[in-house]
């Protein structure tokens, strides 16, 4: 029965966890990034950045999945999206 | 969020060693959809596998032709309009190379018409991509050969009356191997079709419709880039089996995108060829007069060393 020998629940499955960043200077806050992120990682934040516009802030860091999308939508070059290594 | 942000200025951007780092931030508007297009093009470079030895970009004039000065690549910046005849020269002098026009629609299709109809009809073997933005962003919002009827624009403050082009469609009637169009959206699917292009023998055409925030849209109402990108979404149908010559673009209706067009027909060269060897058969040996026409380098004298000179190291040094 090597079925059991490891039961459901006992290990996690692994989820492919994505990290981002973003380079506040080089934003100039269009906001394709918080409209087109899936699960609305993103969010503008309030602050101004050295141009004066609203750059965006990772609101909810862990459902990011690293599908990269706000990397290939970005028009400035000012956000990418690293894979989280594992503990 | 302050750690986040303390943390991320340490990593270098991964485009950063293509791009030309001491340029940007670029001239670009905000909400303008030429850096996706941008990065679309670098994604599907990598996508292909082509070196970036062996791969030139030529650009016209415009906003999008800025693009060539912003890539680490072998970059053109030509005069109005005459990207094509540069790319085909350069593509006929050296065939190893991988040549990408990179323009916008006012350089290819007013100024550059008559270039790219002729290089299609050519089969010239290079790769172009027109940035459709509807207008002539870069000198204040003119009337372009494709804004749409009934558009308004600096020139036609009461609308548009000129009927637009159909970029696709003229590209597939002058004989493209490859004709698709994408909207700046399509992110994944316009890096695919790059990606397809690079790789393809041929004339390869792509149409991007890219969002321009400040003077289309600040003509016509569409509000912001996101605006733009939202009704281009709305508004996107993608059908590869259209016939390009019937899918005009307009203000209302549907955008058909999809890749319509990819066949392959002899390209200019292949025909030059075979047209040489039929009349110089009787009096040479073609194989032995191929090898030699390789051997020419007339660039034996130079200091400097290219990646390049490895590769053809034994045909340098004969």
């Amino acid at each position: 029965m090597r079925f059991w020998e490891k039961p459901f629940g006992k290990e996690k499955p692994k989820t492919i966890c994505g990290e981002i960043h973003i380079i506040n200077d080089r934003c100039k806050g269009c906001s394709f990034c918080i409209e087109y992120c899936p699960r609305d990682v993103l969010e503008l934040s309030k602050d101004f950045n050295k141009k004066g516009y609203h750059p965006p802030v990772i609101a909810k860091p862990d459902l990011c999945t690293f599908c990269g999308l706000c990397e290939m939508i970005c028009p400035d070059f000012a956000i990418f999206v690293t894979e989280k290594e594992e503990e | 969020m302050a750690n986040n942000t303390a943390q991320l200025q340490e990593k270098p951007h991964p485009m950063e060693d293509i791009l030309r780092m001491d340029r940007m931030p670029h001239i670009w508007c905000s909400g303008c959809g030429l850096g996706s297009a941008v990065t679309a093009f670098v994604e599907g470079l990598k996508k292909a596998g082509v070196s970036y030895d062996k791969t030139a970009i030529v650009s016209g004039i415009g906003c999008t032709g800025r693009v060539a000065g912003y890539l680490r690549l072998d970059s053109y910046h030509t005069t109005h309009g005459r990207a094509i005849p540069f790319a085909t020269g350069m593509k006929l002098a050296n065939r190893d190379l991988t040549v990408f026009v990179f323009s916008g629609d006012g350089d290819l299709f007013a100024i550059g018409g008559n270039h790219l109809i002729h290089a299609a009809r050519r089969n010239v073997d290079i790769n172009v991509i027109c940035v459709n933005n509807f207008i002539y962003g870069m000198t204040g919002g003119q009337n372009a050969p494709t804004t749409p009827l009934g558009a308004y624009s600096s020139t036609a403050p009461f609308g548009n009356y000129e009927m637009p082009f159909n970029l696709v469609g003229l590209a597939a009637a002058s004989g493209a191997s490859y004709v698709a169009r994408w909207t700046t959206m399509h992110a994944r699917r316009l890096t695919d079709s790059i990606a397809t292009a690079a790789n393809k023998k041929g004339f390869c055409f792509i149409e991007i419709i890219s969002p321009c925030a400040t003077v289309f849209a600040r003509k016509n109402r569409g509000g912001t880039g996101l605006d733009l990108l939202k009704d281009f979404q709305a508004r996107a149908v993608i059908d590869h089996d259209a016939d390009p010559t019937k899918i005009p673009l307009d203000m209302d209706n549907e955008i058909v995108c999809g890749e319509f067009v990819n066949e392959d027909r002899p390209t200019f060269w292949e025909n030059v060829q075979t047209g040489i060897k039929s009349r110089l058969e009787k009096f040479v040996n073609w194989e032995e007069m191929q090898s030699n026409s390789r051997k020419i380098f007339h660039k034996k004298d130079r200091k400097y060393t290219s990646s390049r000179d490895f590769n053809l190291s034994g045909a340098i040094h004969e």
